[in-house]
């Protein structure tokens, strides 16, 4: 809890310095503040943190999917096929691409726990293939929308009208929705309880009568259809796709969002509201760069550098309290 | 008869750990088995819990034959382990381990207040004075020790199996366990009692069953426990006239002054060992043997205090200038911490010298390290480049033992030099080490087999709790003295 508060902080912090910086004199304007940067930032929080809390599912188990991104390629190409050139109707659509993620995900899990394969071998592999077979599919041809989907563009680009000049974007209703139903899952179910005990003692939980295998695989699968509805939702936004950059470095900025939010490697640990917040730094990050820098060339380095900070920050903490604790033993 | 197990016998590849052993419990009865480390006393106890299954034999649940195919099944029959090892979950909230694997729910959503309730009413019958909602990782010892009894009997456990529980607990929770155990009796259940402390078996037993090499020792009933009776059940064997050569004690090699180890942070140890003795340090598991020895050689850093290498002082906590100023160490567990068991022999004995040959890889060099040691200590492998990982347990350790004399140590320290090693090496182990203190090399070693300390130590010292609580030299050297200092009573 403590620690959701400092990135909360943080956040905070960095819009400030953001607000200040991107003054601009000549007009006496705070690009920052503006209604069309928060809904933009929003919107991208939105997408991004989806994926996030994609990551966030398989790392509580204690493994990883580095093929993120390949899925978001995967679904953000095939979508706009099958609204193009199949003309399936929308609400035929979208269910079966996030059909086909969600088939990738239990791919994965029958790997990881059927064969015993390393989850980052696995999802590797994954990262590669997919993107290949989509290069491949689409003959690196853009994949556009068109006319298609018109209804379904809203999830991606429509907003509420909050007042006259600011609305809240779609995604980040999307976003939030997956965040509740995430924490009543992680909190409040059966299946939360037993997805945390195993992503901390797997041997423990299965000596309790925890089906930890097919927990596992479902953490794969809820990974995959997560990040393919992450994947819809950047099509919609931009309206095309291209198989050879679409989502590419996306499950990076998945890991680091969750990682960023107190979702630890090592498993068993993670609040969703961590990863959202996760997230949203990683989005401010690069709001920021580019509002201040006028470019976005610097955004990998700072992003790197923060997040290096926060973990070199966390173990400094850890080290402390630990090193307390025995002095405190020492003098009893 | 509530559970029993007849003829039980189970290997593991090379070694025969329980051999037509028998045991049997009765409904409020409290059983203590006992057995020095190695007797096959955690074999048995897995074996009742489903965590393996007996190669021949019957286990038998109210008279009936049963096959414990797991610990689920087993907990679903009642039989509950209590078992360190095995911990918790520990990201979990004291309810939430409580009832992990058999939660309360209302369809996919678990019920947490009834859950914390019943959790609150185990807990507070126990004297473990938590909130349900306290994370697990916040507990003491104790208290996790109580955890784990507490959910045992919400699963409706009718044995309940406990090993070695009292080992990390004070003396108030001992004294609070031990009331629990009483009450539990009063249940009607039966309680299987695993300990190396003889004052407490004294306690509680109904019935003592001892274990000794995989193989039953015998019984004792209540009013025939005593100290002695127990220590013979335990140790049994009379001690054979084995030869051994006096060692004669040079200088000064290794000086330990004020060492204290995270494990026991107010425990103070000092001991001196000359070139040419041989000392070992005897003891119960966890007593803070090996943390002492890992520190000693830097892999923890100790808290405070100083070692002096012939005179010379060491710089604490970096095993590279341990070996530059001539330290070695066996660790305890040799295929985590003493061998690259997927590189070769030749590779694995040549490590810690290599650097000396300079920047580049020589190959000369370590192919005739390898012949020497391969040569000197007997070692079985078709050729240098097997690797390592392939060889028996007793060829592995002379692996070890080798890599570290290539080093020409001044100070040799082992932890637990023949476990899992077979007759014939260890033998070879032990002429070894005599040879080498006969040419003036400093042992110390740590072990928890008697038999050995008795044969290779001119001096041993006894630890318990993290601290030396005696030395024992020439005729005061006995089994059962090691036994009683290491249990806690005085020599007699």
């Amino acid at each position: 809890m403590n620690k959701l508060l400092g990135i909360a902080g943080l956040i905070l912090v960095v819009a400030l310095v953001t607000t200040w910086l991107s003054y601009d004199p000549a007009t006496g304007n705070f690009p920052f503040l503006s209604s069309y940067n928060l809904e933009n930032l929003l919107r991208r929080l939105g997408m991004f943190g989806v994926l996030s809390i994609a990551a966030a599912f398989v790392i509580v188990t204690g493994g990883i999917d580095l093929s993120i991104g390949s899925v978001v390629c995967v679904s953000g190409c095939v979508l706009p096929w099958l609204l193009g050139s199949c003309g399936l109707p929308s609400w035929l659509a979208l269910p079966a691409v996030l059909l086909l993620s969600a088939a990738i995900g239990l791919w994965h899990g029958f790997l990881v726990v059927g064969l015993r394969l390393q989850p980052f071998v696995v999802t590797l592999c994954g990262l590669l293939i997919y993107r290949g077979l989509m290069r491949n599919f689409t003959g690196d041809q853009t994949m556009g929308l068109g006319d298609a989907g018109e209804g379904l563009r809203w999830l991606a680009t429509g907003k509420i009208q909050i007042t006259d000049g600011f609305g809240l974007p779609a995604p980040i209703c999307v976003l939030t929705l997956v965040a509740v139903a995430t924490g009543l899952i992680w909190q409040r179910t059966v299946w939360g309880r037993h997805l945390f005990a195993l992503g901390r003692n797997e041997e423990a939980a299965r000596f309790a009568g925890v089906a930890t295998g097919r927990l596992t695989v479902m953490a794969y699968v809820s990974c995959s259809l997560l990040a393919g509805l992450g994947g819809c939702l950047f099509v919609l936004d931009v309206n095309s796709a291209q198989a050879s950059n679409f989502g590419n470095f996306y499950e990076l900025y998945a890991i680091a969002g969750a990682v960023l939010g107190g979702v630890a490697l090592r498993g068993g640990e993670g609040l969703v509201l961590g990863v959202v917040l996760g997230a949203a730094l990683m989005q401010l990050l690069s709001n920021t760069i580019n509002l201040v820098a006028n470019s976005n060339q610097l955004e990998f380095a700072v992003v790197g550098a923060v997040i290096l900070m926060g973990a070199a920050f966390d173990e400094l903490v850890r080290r402390w309290v630990a090193f307390r604790a025995v002095r405190r033993k020492k003098t009893i | 008869m509530l559970l029993s197990a007849h003829g039980v016998s189970k290997s593991f590849p090379g070694v025969l750990a329980l051999d037509d052993v028998s045991i049997e419990a009765r409904c409020g009865e409290v059983v203590a088995l006992i057995g020095e480390n190695g007797a096959g006393k955690s074999t048995l106890m897995k074996i009742l819990a489903g965590l393996h299954r007996p190669d021949t034999g019957s286990v038998l649940l109210d008279g009936e034959q049963v096959d414990l195919h797991s610990p689920i099944d087993a907990l679903h029959r009642g039989i509950a382990l209590i078992h360190q090892e095995l911990s918790l979950c520990d990201n979990l909230t004291v309810s939430g381990a409580m009832f992990l694997g058999a939660e309360l729910r209302r369809g996919p959503f678990l019920l947490e207040r009834e859950m914390a309730a019943i959790t609150r009413h185990w807990t507070s019958r126990l004297g473990l004075d938590v909130d349900p909602q306290t994370k697990v990782s916040s507990l003491r010892p104790g208290q996790l020790q109580m955890l784990e009894i507490a959910r045992a009997l919400r699963s409706q456990a009718r044995v309940l199996i406990m090993d070695e529980p009292t080992s990390s607990l004070t003396q108030v929770e001992v004294d609070r366990l031990f009331l629990v155990v009483q009450e539990l009796k009063l249940k009607g259940i039966a309680v299987i009692y695993i300990t190396h402390r003889l004052s407490e078996i004294e306690t509680l037993a109904d019935r003592v069953v001892g274990l000794r090499d995989g193989r039953n020792s015998g019984e004792l009933h209540r009013a025939d426990v005593s100290h002695d009776a127990l220590v013979h059940l335990m140790v049994g064997r009379e001690l054979s006239g084995k030869i051994r050569r006096p060692h004669q004690p040079g200088e000064v090699a290794l000086e330990v002054h004020g060492v204290r180890t995270r494990a026991y942070p107010n425990a103070e140890v000092n001991l001196s060992v000359r070139r040419g003795e041989v000392v070992a340090i005897a003891g119960l598991l966890g007593a803070g043997r090996s943390e002492l020895l890992r520190a000693l050689f830097g892999v923890d850093m100790p808290l405070d205090g100083s070692v002096q290498i012939a005179g010379d002082s060491l710089p604490l906590g970096d095993p590279r200038k341990a070996v530059s100023a001539g330290v070695a160490l066996l660790p305890e567990d040799r295929k985590s911490e003493g061998l690259l068991l997927s590189m070769t022999v030749a590779e694995n004995l040549s490590l810690p010298t290599l650097h000396r040959c300079g920047w580049w890889l020589d190959r000369k060099y370590q192919s005739e390290v390898a012949e020497a040691s391969i040569q000197e200590l007997g070692i079985t492998c078709s050729s240098a480049d097997q690797l390592a990982g392939s060889l028996s347990g007793g060829n592995q350790q002379k692996i070890v033992l080798g890599k570290w004399l290539a080093t020409n140590p001044k100070v040799l320290l082992l932890d637990e030099p023949t476990r899992g090693v077979d007759v014939g090496a260890r033998a070879e182990i032990y002429r070894r080490l005599d040879d080498l203190a006969q040419d003036g090399l400093a042992v110390l070693f740590v072990s928890s087999e008697l038999e050995e300390v008795l044969l290779l130590a001119d001096r041993v010292l006894v630890m318990r709790d993290g601290e030396i609580r005696g030395q024992l030299s020439g005729d005061e050297r006995t089994e059962k003295n090691i036994m009683l200092l290491a249990t806690g009573a005085e020599v007699s």
